[in-house]
C-alpha cells in the first residue's frame, strides 16, 4: 500500500495539474453561476408574470436533470444542433447553468425573507432597477445566505468530478488516469479525496470569514 | 473648524417662487378602504409642517405619496413647481428612472431608521449621493463627515449600523437624508421607535434643522416639537383634514372636538 502512495507521489505533477484545473473550473463556474443565479432571482422577483413562469420552468428542469446527463447533452448532444463546445467550455457551461438554478433559488429565498425596508429606503433615495439590486439588495442577500451559498460552492467543486466523462483534465480525471496506468486505485483515489478535502476546507474558510463579516453587520 | 454642511437651498423665497411642495386634492384608497380624502397642502420654502393624528389616520400614507412610494388615486403633487409622477404637461406616467430622479430630491427619515446594514455609517451617508446623484466622491465624503460632526457622530464613521443605539441610528439616518442636499425632508415618526431617554437627541437635531430653514413635513407624536418647531399643523382623522392651523391656534384654541379629544391624551 505504501508503494501505491509512492507511485502516486512520483506522478504528483499530474495530480497537481488536475487539482489546479479543478480549482479554476470551480472558481469560474461559481462566479458564472452566481451571476446567472442573481439574474434568475431578479427574474423570479420581477413583476412580469411570463418572465417569472419561464424562469421557474428552467429552474425546475435543471433541478430534475441529473448533472451527468446535462454534461452529456451539452457536450455530445448540442453539436447535432450545430452548437459545438470544446470539452472545457462544455464542462464550465453545464456546471454554471446547472448550479445557477440552485443559486437563483437560494437568492430568491433570502430575498423573500429580507426586510422590505432596506429596498424601500433604497427606492426613497433614488435607487431603482439594477442599481437598487446591485447596491442595496444583493449585498444583503449574500450576507444573509453565505452558509447556504457556501454549501452550493462545495457542491460545484464535487460536480467538477463528473466532467471526467467528457475528458476534462480535472482532479478525478487525472487520478483515474494514474490509477489505470499503474493500477494503484487506492493510492490514487485517496490522494484525490485528500485534495478535494483540502479544497473544501478552503471554501469553508472563506465562508467562515464572510460569516464573520456578516456578524459585524448584524 | 469644519465647513458647514450644505443644507437645502436657503435663499430667501422670491415672491414668484412656487412652494416646495404643493398638494392638490389628494385621494387614496387601499382596496375599499379610503385612506386619504381630498388632502391639499402647500409647504413654502423653509417651513416646517407637522402632521398629527391618531393611529391609522393616513399620516404615513400621505407622507409616502409625497415621494411617490405610494401612488395616489387622484390629485396632483408638485415639487418646486414640477408635477410628480407624470411627465410635464401630460398624463403620461413617469418612468421608474424619472421617479427615482425626483425621489433623490426628497430626503426621508423612517420610524425604524432603515439604514443599510451592509454599509458603514459613512457608507450609508455617501451611497445615494455617490451612486444616484453621481457627485464627486471627495466632496461627498467631506460633506458627509461634516454632517456626522453636526449630528455628533463623527467618531462612529466606520462603524456598522448594528452597533449603534436607536438614537444614534436615527441621527445617522438624518445625516444620510441631508447628504442628498434635499429640497424637502420627510420624517415619519422618527422618534417613535426610540427609548424615551433617546428621543431628545433626535428631536434636538430636528429642531436645529427647522431653525436653519430646512423645508420639512414631519409626522410625529412629539407635541412639544410640534408646538415649538412647526409653522403649521395638519391634523388628519380617518383620512380627512380635520384641522389645518398655526400651532398656537391648534393647541390653544382648536376648532374641532376631535382635536380637543386627541390633545387631551397628551396633557400631562
Ligand atoms: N399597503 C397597505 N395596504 C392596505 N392597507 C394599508 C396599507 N398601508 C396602510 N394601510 C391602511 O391604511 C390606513 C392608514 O394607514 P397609515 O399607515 O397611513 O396610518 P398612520 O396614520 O400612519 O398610522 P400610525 O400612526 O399607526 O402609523 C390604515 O387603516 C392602514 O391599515
Ligand atoms: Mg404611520
Amino acid at each position: 500500500m505504501l508503494q501505491e502512495f509512492s507511485i502516486v507521489l512520483d506522478h504528483k505533477d499530474r495530480l497537481l495539474i488536475g487539482l489546479g484545473n479543478t480549482v479554476w473550473i470551480a472558481t469560474i463556474s461559481t462566479i458564472l453561476s452566481t451571476v446567472i443565479g442573481a439574474a434568475l432571482a431578479m427574474a423570479l422577483m420581477s413583476r412580469h408574470v411570463m418572465l417569472r413562469r419561464a424562469v421557474r420552468v428552467f429552474i425546475d428542469a435543471m433541478r430534475c436533470v441529473p448533472f451527468l446527463l446535462l454534461a452529456y447533452i451539452v457536450y455530445y448532444g448540442l453539436p447535432s444542433l450545430g452548437v459545438r463546445f470544446d470539452n472545457l467550455s462544455a464542462g464550465i457551461a453545464s456546471l454554471s447553468l446547472y448550479n445557477a438554478a440552485y443559486m437563483g433559488e437560494i437568492l430568491r429565498g433570502a430575498w423573500v425573507s429580507l426586510p422590505k425596508e432596506y429596498a424601500e429606503a433604497g427606492e426613497a433615495y433614488g435607487f431603482h432597477g439594477f442599481k437598487l439590486f446591485h447596491r442595496i439588495i444583493m449585498p444583503s442577500l449574500v450576507l444573509a445566505a453565505v452558509p447556504v451559498l457556501g454549501n452550493q460552492v462545495i457542491q460545484i467543486v464535487k460536480d467538477t468530478a463528473f466532467l471526467t466523462i467528457i475528458a476534462v483534465p480535472e482532479l478525478t480525471h487525472e487520478a483515474s488516469a494514474i490509477q489505470s496506468m499503474y493500477y494503484v486505485p487506492f493510492g490514487a483515489f485517496v490522494a484525490a479525496i485528500a485534495l478535494y478535502w483540502l479544497i473544501c476546507r478552503m471554501v469553508e474558510f472563506v465562508v467562515q470569514y464572510t460569516e464573520h463579516l456578516a456578524d459585524l453587520r448584524r | 473648524m469644519t465647513a458647514e454642511p450644505h443644507l437645502a437651498h436657503r435663499a430667501a423665497p422670491a415672491s414668484t417662487e412656487r412652494p416646495v411642495i404643493e398638494v392638490r386634492s389628494l385621494w387614496k384608497k387601499f382596496g375599499d378602504l379610503p385612506v386619504l380624502n381630498d388632502i391639499s397642502l402647500n409647504v413654502e420654502r423653509g417651513k416646517t409642517i407637522c402632521v398629527l393624528g391618531p393611529s391609522g389616520s393616513g399620516k404615513s400614507t400621505f407622507l409616502r405619496c409625497l415621494n411617490w412610494l405610494e401612488k395616489p388615486d387622484h390629485g396632483e403633487i408638485f415639487l418646486s413647481g414640477k408635477r410628480i409622477g407624470y411627465r410635464e404637461g401630460s398624463d403620461i406616467p413617469m418612468s421608474a428612472k424619472e421617479i427615482a430622479v425626483t425621489r433623490a430630491r426628497i430626503g426621508m427619515v423612517f420610524q425604524h431608521f432603515n439604514l443599510w446594514p451592509h454599509l458603514t455609517v459613512l457608507g450609508n451617508i455617501i451611497a445615494a449621493p455617490l451612486h444616484v446623484q453621481h457627485r464627486n466622491r471627495a466632496e461627498i465624503v467631506a460633506e458627509a463627515e461634516a454632517l456626522l460632526r453636526k449630528v455628533g457622530l463623527f467618531e462612529k464613521r466606520d462603524v456598522y449600523p448594528a452597533k449603534l443605539s436607536g438614537g444614534q441610528k436615527q441621527r445617522v439616518a438624518i445625516a444620510r437624508a441631508l447628504a442628498m442636499r434635499p429640497e424637502l425632508l420627510l420624517f415619519d415618526e422618527a422618534t417613535s421607535a426610540l427609548d424615551p431617554e433617546l428621543v431628545g437627541e433626535v428631536i434636538t437635531v430636528m429642531e436645529d434643522l427647522a431653525k436653519e430653514g430646512m423645508t420639512m413635513v414631519v409626522v410625529t407624536h412629539e407635541m412639544h416639537f410640534a408646538r415649538e418647531a412647526a409653522d403649521e399643523i395638519l391634523f388628519l382623522d380617518r383620512g380627512f383634514v380635520v384641522e389645518h392651523a398655526p400651532p398656537a391656534q391648534f393647541f390653544d384654541n382648536p376648532s374641532s372636538d376631535r382635536v380637543k379629544q386627541f390633545l387631551q391624551r397628551f396633557v400631562r
